[in-house]
């Protein structure tokens, strides 16, 4: 009790942070999901599309400011960033690079992401420099909520609160209602399912996966352009995204879209009392929890174990 | 055939590097650091045959290297530390495998990257045990009992490593030529049988991973006696990167592929790294794709194909 | 004459599908038994379920009077003298036929040899006579993946008798073979288990094959066993021959 009453606020502090931290990592991790199901191929670039994503936010907020138009522009030029990255880098890494290694040994389709992940980190630092890069208009646009707790109040930023979380959930349930009742959803659904029966009934696969592939390099950029008014971007950020936001899918299980927004909290609220209270772990618990949950269940919480015909 | 002229390369190459260092003196470390990650790139392409790529291997190099920084001022010999420090990666590489030969492919290769990232944070986070990022300086270590310096220095650990790779290279041919070496390939192509013909696909597996975090430790136990000097960035998935990058580079069609693979890349570092510093990675990364496109066999296969044509 | 296995009792569901909805079955040593059904019975699964591959949601596998197979992994149940052969031929695509071969006869006795070649000497004599009894030893060199679909189905049974069991199961060990060939391919097979005294199970579409062949033919529908009996009596069922065979009586032409 003792503790917890020296620690209460501390303690919801760090929930909250960790509520915005999940909802930024499982448009990442949603993103990689997506792209796997439908390509089964698990992108280890998917971290630096994170990570120019808000680099590429960060870079047109600094210029609607220059430029001296209104602060307001800054919110949807988060989304603009993500759109643009999605459709500058999306549909040419799919076709130049990806699709020629289709169909191939898997070992040789993940050094091919792991060669773009090379490239691509050098390519952040050629065009914005190592030094951190942050850009908080949206944050201060927005000001502070007093978030009650107990008898206390927490400052917390309205950003945080309500934009971060409230746009994962709106992805969340659009992507699920996307998949699920439209026509495009559903043929992405039969391609993750069974490509070869997708394509011998007339789907195109090749048009479908440039799709995905382009959705999801969007919401990997969305969720970067989400992060960079909190979380100042510095070199090597790429790398520990992927890895993170693979904790989240493999926790969760590969494929797996609601899951992956379970294990996205369980992580974020892990790795934010982490940060609060044994900060030198900061790093080290979201994989604790993922090894944890893999050796209890290696196809993760929401996943099902597939059994190979032979 | 085969036999032969992977014989012949490593002898000739190996001639070759006595010659490169005794010409130009500062190629000794290079060469030396070279050989060093030829032997961890080794154990790396046991993985490959099994169709696994693991993109943490940087953390049984590191984690050799610190011991040895951390053991030198107790034991400062290094006929004793090489050992140990090969052995402790084994040790680690018995308790990480024990986890990630459970899975495969995308599984494999990102847990090794979790593993090693979480390594890396530890070494640079636990300032009052690693110094950080600052890194922890080798005090001097004799050499069966004899304080050498300068080049007598360079030229005996320089020797160690190309003994140690020549015996690594022939044990991994040997190895890859056993009933367990083969299986171990059978791991890429078809697991299922190996299981129903009564053997643990996870074992066979796991016996390669120790032996390539043994050579991933002895790998890093060299180049921690042959830098002097020891920082996080040895364990940093850069690091890993590179050793896949060697690897890939080299072809992991013969034992000869790794060290082709890591003199090629050091000598390239050495003249070119400094001229694109911040592109370095960049380089790295399309020289891996053209080689994973055009030329998937690596550098061995180029010379092969040149040679008996 | 006693009961090499014994099932009793296996259900397993997927979703709504009973693919073994209270299997019993008692395989007598030294015999041939035939599993015959149409698409979808559950045959496969049986021998999946027997041999470790899939769990059953009840029941029990008794081997040999005394062995419970239930919960045991395939490489145990392998050791225990239960091979398989496989539908789809799961043999080392990258490796040649000859080092199929060798790497199951280095699987008996143990490969954890890591100084021994594969091909040592004994391994490659005996591979290379496996091979020839199988008629295989002509392909000995080619690449797994390089064969046709019967030469792939005979290395994958090869394999699995390079394990000696005492029991086999065969899934579909004629589909994918030339018709021409068919008997013949058979005919080989079954001399060679006849001589290494196998106790078999084999799933089969061929009836003539079942008809020369089997010394029971057990009838799957449905996830249970319909009909167990000799192959005259079961063959000539018209119950049998509607459902599996397709053939109608009295049709008009």
């Amino acid at each position: 009790m003792g503790w917890l009453s020296e620690n209460g606020l501390l303690l919801g502090l760090a929930a909250l942070d960790g509520l915005a931290y999940a909802a930024s990592v499982f448009m990442v991790a949603v993103g990689l999901n997506l792209v796997f199901g439908v390509m089964r191929v698990l992108n280890v670039a998917h971290g630096s599309f994170y990570a120019i994503g808000a680099y590429t936010a960060a870079s047109i907020g600094l210029a609607i400011a220059a430029a001296g138009l209104p602060s307001w522009l800054s919110l949807p030029a988060l989304l603009v960033a993500a759109a643009l990255v999605g459709l500058v880098l999306g549909p040419p890494i799919e076709r130049l690079l990806l699709r020629r290694v289709e169909g191939q040994e898997p070992v040789l389709q993940l050094l091919v992401t792991f060669a773009l992940f090379m490239i691509l980190e050098d390519v952040q630092k050629l065009i914005w420099g190592v030094q951190p890069v942050s850009y908080d208009t949206p944050l201060k646009l927005l000001g502070t909520v007093d978030v009650p707790f107990g008898e206390d109040v927490i400052p917390f930023t309205a950003y945080q609160l309500y934009v971060l979380p409230g746009i994962a959930i709106l992805t969340l349930v659009g992507l699920a209602w996307f998949l699920r009742r439209t026509l495009t959803g559903r043929i992405i659904v039969a391609v993750t399912t069974d490509r070869e029966a997708a394509t011998a009934m007339g789907i195109n696969a090749a048009r479908v996966t440039m799709l995905t592939f382009t959705c999801g390099t969007a919401l990997a950029a969305l969720g970067g352009a989400l992060a960079v008014p909190t979380t100042a971007m510095v070199p090597g950020i790429g790398a520990s995204t992927i890895v993170l936001s693979f904790a989240v899918v493999a926790t969760a299980g590969l494929g797996q879209i609601e899951g992956a927004a379970v294990s996205a909290l369980l992580i974020g609220l892990g790795r934010s009392f982490a940060v609060y209270f044994e900060p030198e772990l900061e790093v080290v618990v979201p994989y604790l929890i993922m090894v944890a949950v893999l050796l209890l269940r290696p196809q993760g919480l929401f996943g099902v174990a597939e059994t190979r015909r032979i | 055939m085969s036999r032969h002229i992977e014989w012949l390369a490593a002898l000739l190459g190996a001639a070759l590097l006595v010659l490169l260092a005794w010409s130009a003196p500062w190629l000794r470390f290079v060469l030396t650091v070279a050989l060093a990650k030829g032997i961890a790139v080794l154990g790396l392409l046991l993985l490959l045959r099994a169709g696994q790529v693991s993109f943490g291997h940087a953390l049984f190099v590191a984690f050799a290297a610190y011991a040895v920084a951390f053991a030198a001022p107790s034991v400062p010999e290094a006929l004793l530390l090489l050992p140990l420090a090969a052995l402790g990666s084994a040790l680690v590489g018995l308790v990480v495998g024990l986890f990630v030969v459970r899975y495969r492919e995308i599984f494999f290769g990102m847990l090794n990257l979790a593993i090693s990232m979480v390594f890396y944070s530890l070494l640079e986070k636990f300032y009052s045990i690693t110094k950080g990022t600052d890194g922890i300086r080798l005090p001097p270590v004799t050499i069966a009992g004899q304080a050498l310096t300068g080049a007598t220095y360079e030229w005996t650990v320089f020797g160690i490593a190309l003994v140690l790779a020549l015996a690594f290279g022939a044990l991994v041919r040997v190895y890859l030529a056993s009933s367990m070496g083969q299986a171990l390939m059978g791991i890429k192509t078809r697991e299922t049988r190996l299981e129903f013909m009564g053997v643990s696909g996870r074992r066979v597996l796991l016996a390669a991973y120790v032996l390539s975090a043994l050579m991933g430790g002895v790998g890093g136990a060299i180049i921690a006696m042959t830098s002097r000097h020891v920082t996080p960035a040895l364990a940093y998935w850069t690091a890993s990167g590179e050793l896949v990058f060697i690897g890939i580079l080299g072809g992991a069609g013969s034992v000869v592929g790794p060290f082709l693979g890591a003199v090629a890349y050091e000598l390239t570092r050495v003249y070119a790294a400094a001229a694109v510093a911040d592109a370095w990675q960049l380089i790295l990364g399309a020289v891996l794709l053209a080689v994973i496109l055009f030329a998937p066999g690596g550098l061995w296969a180029l010379l092969r194909g040149r040679r008996t044509a | 004459m006693s009961a090499l296995l014994s099932a009793r009792g296996l259900r397993l569901a997927f979703g709504g599908v009973k693919a073994a909805d209270g299997i019993d079955l008692d395989v007598m040593e030294h015999e041939f038994l035939a599993i015959i059904g149409p698409n979808g019975a559950g045959k496969t699964t049986f021998i999946n379920m027997s041999t470790g591959y899939l769990r059953p949601q009840a029941g029990s596998i008794t081997y040999d009077g005394t062995h419970q197979l239930l919960g045991l992994p395939p490489r145990r149940i392998v050791k225990l003298g239960v091979g398989r052969s496989f539908q789809l031929p799961q043999l080392f695509t990258e490796h040649t036929v000859l080092e199929n071969a060798a790497l199951a006869l280095a699987a008996r006795e143990g490969i954890w040899r890591p100084f021994a070649p594969l091909l040592r000497p004994a391994i490659r004599a005996e591979a290379e006579e496996l091979l020839e009894r199988f008629g295989l030893l002509h392909l000995a060199d080619r690449r797994a993946d390089a064969l046709n679909e019967g030469a792939r189905k005979l290395a994958d049974i090869a394999m699995a008798v390079a394990l000696r069991p005492r029991l086999l199961l065969m899934d579909e060990p004629t589909s994918g073979v030339a018709a021409a060939d068919k008997m013949q391919v058979v005919e080989t097979l079954v001399r060679v288990l006849r001589e290494a005294r196998v106790t078999a199970v084999f799933v089969e579409h061929d009836m003539e094959v079942v008809a020369r062949f089997a010394d029971r033919v057990a009838v799957w529908g449905q996830g249970r066993i319909a009909a167990l009996g000799p192959p005259g009596e079961i063959l000539n069922d018209p119950e049998v021959q509607r459902t599996v065979i397709g053939v109608v009586p009295n049709a008009v032409a």
